[in-house]
């Protein structure tokens, strides 16, 4: 049986350094291609030697498929393709092959200029990979070969985040990398239609988890920053340049628009505003109310949204300001922090998680007092709001997706093994599906049961029409006659003349005779009759004749008597019929062995 | 959009008198046959037949041209042309007057001998238009239904359809196909089968359009009223998980229909032992379909779940919980949180990190994740990515809340949030539907405080949506008052041009909480025990603001006078009079101001409604026009009536109403007092030109009675007209007097003749009402009148004219209201001139609320004067109306003005308009005939009534300076 097999290098109950290989009808297929955040050695990358030990992956590798432009999704990309060593197509949206690149530089930049590491990816390198990339369009279905093809289907989460379809001839797998149900303020949620893959490869981020309505938590955080801002006090939200920062630009400027509000919004600069720039020419992949309205004007044209200067900081008067680091552990965000922390007016709204350690996380838990580098002390009086802006899908939108698609298998990646246990005990009970989730390196296979194609002749069809009923019921197997011919990697189903016509074969008879014993006390020829007149007055509806040569037809089948050599009282039936007519003659031997029926004259 | 105004549209169209020549038109039939029989090829063909489908054919030729088509048909070889013949076919028994059963046969054979699929498709649906047509013949009803079934079996999707069509059009809504058909349908294999078996085997078609057409068909079954079998109750549900969206969406519509059939019927739940009622069953499984694949299907999910009343409140209540987990321990949801903090009584001490720290530790094994059954599909519908679904699921919770008071309760905090939606059709449509239910609920602090945030919102429908809402509110504590007001102040500070809206929402809010207001009173009016504290300045928008919510409290709270200081008292006295729409009376102690007046209490309305009715009967009295003392009374009574209207705002209109027609009462009796009338023509001729002017008023007072004021009886609009009759008489007959020539006095009277004939057709059931009335001797008189010279004619009008009596004038039983416009938009305050360059547009906003007008974006125009007599007639967009309440619309729009250079700023008048033409009076409607589409002979019917169109000011002028100056070079 074919098998479909799948393989995590990275993400496998794991998150982070998402990266899978998968083998679907004899082609290989890397899904991801990403970096760790928690790691600075080794670990930091997949491990590509699993795919070969030495020398390029090019051979081994049909495809690299990239889901979206987060670093743990496409972090370890140049590496791979130029480092490694990867020439094969990969494969994106117009909006990752865009905004990809940005994020690549300024990860090598940090890595390479401020920790100084060596032997790290060059810009020249980022820009050969970027040449190797073959973009997609949503809906689009790519052939990467003859018998390869990928279709991208939007996922929200981030611009240009795409769920990938995989298919070669029936076999299909869908990739969803990291995808959202719930739309938001800039973007749509995820969609797929009714594709039923053979598995479904799914993110698993928030398995155990049933968000809140995002409504509330949107009507929280302007709630929160209006008042600040009319208490004249100044608000600091410290996000990462891409993804969340755009929404919450987005929620905020509409909402100073429609308030009428007048307090300067600033956003510190640096790579955002290249990004931003994607932002804007990709309309399309936003949601509903960002792409009616673009024509009147564009909603990443911020209006109230400024580019930040460190001298704003000290300005009087409310002012709402984002930063980046998200964590506040280092950078503007930090800076602006420090200045303003000491009055009660002013407000800090984390708008995500923070890692322990950082100062995010310490403000978040209470701690009122911060030790600063060189023994000063911080007096944090400002106030401290946690708002949590996710966008993955939860455990219900998972379930709605499978619901969508209708997968026969699931996959669970990127989330923690224990949340992913509860969820893999969920499908399998809600869906009665089977749901694996193996760990980095491990391998999962799944057989399928493709469904192979064969070409019927026309001329077979219409006999076979013309034989039964008016309609042919499609939900219902039929059977037919016919002879399945095998020619150069195609089948095909033509009637039984033609396929020794085609093969040049002769034909040959096969017949079945049989001799039936029969206790009758007239001669041959009158038996003869009385078996005739029988199955005359049981056999109705069929031609049968009494041919003069002494025989006796029933359709194609002959029937012979002659008496026995010892008892002329016992009759040798003789029945003779061809492969063809197998049921009527068995049928007629089985008759006649019970003997004939008394009244005959 | 501007249109000039026509100043004489009023005066009726000279209509020549309705005689038409019938032209013998060469039959339709023979120069179709000459055209088909030139037709070389196929293509010449269906070019000739293309050519003839774009002229109609008129009734007595449609035979004959169907003779020929089908003649044609049977010869024709190519599809394309057998195709267009066969629409023809449809499209010409559908004209009026013919009756298709003769092409029945003919049809029905050409279908048993016709090989393509396209063509049969196009033949079935002519058969579907015949059947149609013929509604009460069950005979061709039943063959034709005899030929769907046994077309259903084609292998074409677009056969099956049409033959599915066909059957949930013409199934037997009353007997089922059993006795009738025997003899035939056994025949046919179908003779114990219904209609409904037969269509509901193509549930599981393997064509999804043909799946389609099944459900649609029994839709329309049910449509025509025939009882839908429950038995397909699971093949309908199965089709709810189809791969195919349309099949999808007309399922739910189906499963729908039944649940409203059948709701209490019991349905076995799958995988357990357990029963449900269908409709519970129904509602489960459309709200599974809130988070369909397709919107389209969402949407109208949504929109199904809003009309299923009668579903259980367990079930109701479900869809709007999703049980909140993080981690695998069970989380509440803010609104639960906020309820609890709220409760504590530490509400807004801001959210902590980790306050939504998960409680207790739920077993794995009791999540339900894929939700059965309606759980959340609210929380999802609300959260949707498409607007139209999120309206469609406020729609419905509007609709469910309505009927149930905890669900609207529960609901609440859902709407609240949507105030909050990107798209302002959805913050709107939000917050007109918590005014809708907001009977029901008691607004807690801090869902109000949600609320009253968005009164900061620039767009102004916004604002008023909400004022509107603050209007219908209930709150519990006086903090709520407090924290309303100071948010209505600051709105009112932010958008001035708030002023009346804010004042009115204050107004209700008082008048609705007397008892939370009292113990705020000291403070809104800083009022101290012992000090005297500075007068306020009367003419602050707050402080005027702040006492309408006071004042309105005290009307119903008698101890709250008290508390007033003296300057309170004075600025009530002022208020009352500057704003006595906003101000109610009070029963003021000491201080002599007792105004308490008994004109407010319910008492009082009755006895100034029986002092109409008597004023009513007074007036009756008068026997004749001539009558002595009679013009007087009038005059009295008509000052009384206006009078009334001025102090009783419940009877303005009616008071208004009476007062106008006896108006024209008044002048039509000082018309025929002149002397004139007994002397000779040339001498009176100034008399004249009085009488003259009195009969164009009438007229025009005439219409205004019959189209500004609603909830008018037909016998009211038979009075109307008949005073309009009589001043079309009195034209008449100063038209006699004045003019010489004979030519156009044939012509007046013929027209008036014709006016009397369609008064007797409109209003034949009132005619014995108006027994011994004007129109009651006309009629009498009518064989001479229509055979009689003019001269003659018009003596007998002059007489008769004189003699009749005056027609008593009956109230409706409903309540008249007059149409009315108030310009807000400019206030015509202003000296600073707008300037523009002369000769290209400047936009001048209006703001006007219009109240009791039908249908204003049809009937409202604004119209500009110049300074040098111009006009200028503009129509307003029809989405410039808005509707913020019930008989209330708000035109905001923005006219646009040009002129020619002025040497200095000068005003222009801006006023509202309601335009009206006599035909679309509702009465006429039965003679107005529907356009027909196939056939030019209208004329068999008779001509309906000179449609008069004109229009009439009902609005205050305002004025607004305008200056345009002359381009620079």
């Amino acid at each position: 049986m074919p098998e479909i097999k799948v393989t995590p290098l990275g993400a496998g109950q794991d998150v982070g350094r998402s990266c899978i290989l998968v083998s679907i009808g004899g082609k290989n297929i890397m899904l991801d291609c990403g970096m760790h955040m928690g790691f600075n050695d080794d670990r930091r990358f997949p491990d590509f030697s699993y795919i070969t030990q030495n020398g390029r992956l090019t051979e081994f590798l049909d495809c690299v498929i990239i889901s979206h432009f987060h670093l743990d999704h496409c972090g370890a990309l140049p590496f791979m393709s130029e480092m490694v060593g990867y020439d094969g197509p990969i494969y994106m949206t117009h909006p990752t092959k865009a905004i990809c690149p940005i994020l690549l530089e300024d990860f090598r930049k940090i890595t390479v200029d401020k920790k100084g590491e060596t032997n790290f990816f060059t810009s020249q390198m980022i820009k050969d990979c970027m040449k190797k990339v073959v973009p997609l369009n949503l809906h689009q279905t790519v052939q990467v070969d003859d018998e390869l093809e990928i279709k991208a289907y939007y996922a929200g989460h981030v611009l240009g985040a795409a769920m990938v379809h995989i298919k070669v001839g029936s076999e299909s797998v869908v990739y969803t990398g990291d995808y959202n149900m719930t739309p938001d303020r800039h973007l749509g949620a995820a969609w797929i239609d009714k594709c039923r893959p053979d598995m479904l490869i799914s993110e698993s981020t928030y398995a155990t988890t049933i968000r809140d309505s995002k409504r509330c938590r949107e009507r929280d955080f302007l709630k929160k920053v209006h008042e600040s801002i009319e208490r004249g006090g100044k608000v600091l939200i410290p996000v990462f340049a891409l993804g969340r920062a755009q929404e919450l630009c987005i929620l905020l400027e509409t909402f100073w628009e429609r308030m009428n509000l007048k307090a300067p919004i600033y956003f510190s600069t640096g790579l955002t505003e290249k990004a931003n720039h994607y932002y804007k020419l990709f309309i399309t992949w936003t949601n509903q109310k960002i792409r009616k309205t673009f024509v009147q004007r564009n909603m990443f044209e911020f209006k109230h949204i400024k580019p930040f200067d460190r001298s704003y900081a000290d300005n009087p008067g409310p002012m709402v300001v984002f930063a980046t680091p998200g964590m506040l552990h280092a950078g503007q965000s930090l800076q602006i922090f420090k200045k303003w922390a000491g009055n009660e007016k002013n407000m800090v709204i984390m708008p995500g998680y923070c890692v322990q350690g950082t100062i995010g996380h310490k403000i978040l838990n209470g701690q009122r007092k911060l030790e600063m580098e060189g023994r000063a002390t911080l007096d944090v009086k400002l106030q401290v709001e946690y708002m949590s802006f996710s966008a993955h899908a939860d455990a219900k939108g998972i379930m709605q997706l499978i619901r969508m698609a209708e997968p026969r298998n699931m996959l669970l990646v990127h989330g923690e093994a224990a949340k992913m246990e509860f969820l893999k005990g969920k499908i399998e009970q809600e869906f009665s599906i089977d749901c694996y989730m193996p760990a980095n390196g491990e391998t999962t296979t799944v057989t399928t049961n493709p469904s192979v194609p064969v070409d019927i002749s026309l001329n077979l069809l219409k006999r076979e029409m013309a034989l039964g009923g008016p309609l042919p019921d499609p939900k219902k197997p039929r059977a037919m006659h016919g002879t399945l011919i095998m020619k150069e990697n195609s089948l095909k189903l033509v009637s039984s003349e033609q396929a020794l016509k085609e093969l040049g074969l002769n034909e040959h008879q096969l017949r079945f005779t049989c001799r039936v014993q029969l206790q009758d006390p007239h001669s041959d020829n009158d038996t003869l009759h009385r078996i005739y007149t029988h199955l005359k007055s049981v056999l109705k509806g069929y031609t049968i004749q009494h041919l003069p040569d002494g025989t006796v037809m029933v359709e194609s089948i002959v029937i012979k008597v002659s008496s026995s050599a010892e008892d002329a009282n016992t009759k040798v039936l003789l029945l003779s019929w061809s492969y063809q007519d197998e049921d009527l003659g068995s049928f007629l031997s089985t008759l006649l062995k019970k003997g004939l029926p008394s009244g005959l004259c | 959009q501007m249109v000039h105004v026509n100043k004489a549209v009023r005066i009726p169209h000279e209509e020549a008198p309705a005689k038409k020549l019938r032209l013998s038109k060469p039959s339709k039939s023979a120069a179709l046959h000459i055209d088909l029989c030139k037709a070389t090829n196929s293509t010449d063909a269906l070019q000739y037949l293309l050519q003839f489908a774009r002229k109609p054919v008129e009734t007595e030729s449609v035979e004959g041209v169907v003779r020929i088509l089908l003649e044609h048909y049977y010869k024709e070889t190519d599809n394309s042309v057998r195709l267009k013949i066969a629409s023809l076919l449809g499209l010409l028994s559908k004209t009026q007057g013919f009756s298709p059963d003769c092409i029945v046969d003919d049809a029905i054979s050409a279908l048993n001998n016709e090989k393509s699929h396209q063509v049969l498709a196009q033949l079935l649906d002519t058969l579907l238009v015949i059947g149609t047509q013929l509604p009460e013949s069950p005979a061709v009803r039943q063959r034709l239904i005899e030929v769907a079934c046994k077309h259903l079996s084609d292998m074409y999707f677009g056969v099956r359809n049409k033959c599915l069509q066909l059957l949930g059009c013409l199934g037997m809504v009353d007997s089922p196909l059993t006795k009738d058909s025997e003899g035939l349908g056994t025949s046919l294999g179908l003779s114990v089968r219904d209609v409904q078996s037969i269509i509901s085997d193509y549930f599981g078609d393997q064509d999804p359009r043909v799946r389609t057409a099944a459900l649609k068909a029994m839709l329309q079954l049910h449509e025509r009223g025939m009882k839908i079998h429950e038995i397909i109750y699971e093949q309908a549900c199965r089709l709810l998980t189809d791969d195919y969206e349309q099949v999808r969406s007309a399922a739910v519509q189906m499963v729908w229909v039944l649940s409203q059939l059948y709701p209490e019927s019991i349905v076995p739940i799958p995988s357990s032992n357990e029963e449900i009622r269908l409709v519970d069953d129904v509602f489960g499984k459309i709200s599974h379909m809130v988070s369909d694949g397709s919107w389209m299907v969402r949407v109208q999910a949504a929109k199904t779940l809003g009309s299923m009343l009668q579903v259980s409140p367990h079930f109701l209540e479900q869809t709007l919980d999703k049980k909140l987990m993080s981690d695998l321990r069970r989380k509440r949801t803010a609104h639960e949180r906020a309820k609890d903090l709220f409760a504590s009584g530490e509400f807004s001490s801001g959210r902590k990190w980790a306050d939504d720290a998960p409680k207790e530790k739920l077993d794995s094994n009791t999540v339900n994740l894929i939700a059965s059954g309606a759980c959340g599909a609210f929380v999802h519908g609300l959260e949707d990515e498409m607007f139209e679904v999120r309206i469609a699921a406020v729609e419905a919770l509007c609709k469910l809340a309505r009927s149930s008071a905890s669900f609207a309760e529960k609901c609440l905090d859902f709407l609240v949030d949507m105030f909050n939606d990107e798209i302002e059709e959805v913050r709107l449509e939000s917050i007109h539907v918590l005014r809708e239910i907001s009977t029901h609920i008691t607004l807690r602090e801090d869902q109000l405080d949600t609320v009253l945030a968005v009164l900061e919102d620039s767009s102004r429908d916004i604002r008023e949506a909400l004022h509107e809402l603050i209007c219908y509110t209930n709150v519990s504590t006086k903090e709520c008052i407090q924290l309303a007001l100071l948010e209505l102040l600051k709105n009112l500070n932010k958008y001035p041009t708030d002023r009346n809206s804010v004042w009115k929402c204050l107004k209700f809010l008082g008048s609705r909480h007397p008892t939370l207001v009292l113990p705020l009173v000291p403070e809104l009016l800083s009022t101290h025990p012992y000090f005297d504290t500075p007068e306020p300045d009367m003419d602050d928008p707050a402080y005027i603001a702040v006492l309408v919510l006071v004042f309105n409290a005290a009307k119903s709270c008698p101890t709250m006078p008290a508390l007033f200081s003296d300057h309170t008292f004075r600025h009530y006295a002022y208020l009352r009079d500057s704003l006595s729409h906003l101000v109610p009376p009070l029963r003021l102690p000491g201080s002599g101001l007792d105004v308490v007046d008994s004109r407010c209490g319910s008492g009082s309305v009755e006895s100034a409604q029986l002092f109409l009715q008597q004023s009513l009967i007074r007036v009756s009295t008068i026997q004749n026009l001539e009558a002595p003392g009679a013009q007087d009374l009038l005059d009295f009574t008509i000052r009384d009536l206006r009078r009334l209207g001025e102090l009783q705002t419940e009877l303005a209109g009616a008071a208004d109403f009476c007062a106008t027609y006896l108006r024209c009462q008044l002048l039509l009796m000082k018309a025929l007092q002149e002397k004139l009338w007994n002397m000779a023509v040339p001498l009176c001729l100034k008399q004249n030109v009085t009488a003259t002017a009195a009969a164009q008023q009438i007229l025009e007072e005439t219409y205004k009675l019959e189209f500004l004021y609603s909830g008018l009886d037909s016998r009211q609009v038979a009075t109307i007209h008949h005073v309009r009759l009589q001043a079309k008489a009195l034209q008449l007959i100063l038209t006699a007097r004045t003019r010489q020539g004979l030519d156009p006095l044939i012509s007046s009277c013929e027209k008036f003749l014709q006016d009397i004939e369609s008064f007797q057709r409109l209003f034949l059931t009132e005619l014995p009402h108006l027994q011994d009335s004007f129109v009651d001797k006309l009629l009498e008189l009518m064989p001479r009148l229509s055979s009689c010279k003019p001269v003659e004619l018009v003596k007998i009008l002059q007489t008769t004219l004189r003699q009749s009596g005056l027609l008593q004038l009956r109230l409706p039983e409903q309540v008249i209201h007059r149409a009315t416009a108030t310009i807000i938009e400019p206030t015509g305050e202003s000296d600073n001139p707008l300037r523009f360059t002369s000769g290209l547009v400047v936009a001048l906003d209006i703001d006007a609320t219009l109240e009791h007008v039908q249908d204003p974006q049809n009937t409202v125009k604004v119209q500009v004067l110049y300074p040098d007599g111009q006009s200028h007639v503009i129509h307003p967009k029809p989405a410039d109306f808005r509707k913020p309440g019930p008989d209330r619309h708000r035109l905001i729009t923005q006219v646009y003005l040009s002129h020619t250079a002025w040497t200095e700023p000068s005003q222009i008048e801006v006023r509202l308009l309601l335009a009206y033409s006599s035909s679309s009076t509702s009465l006429s409607s039965s003679s107005s005939s529907s356009k027909l589409g196939w056939s030019d002979s209208i004329d068999s019917l008779p001509p309906p009534e000179a449609a008069v169109e004109g229009t009439i000011p009902f609005s205050k002028s305002v004025k607004v300076f305008i200056m345009p100056k002359p381009a620079r070079r």
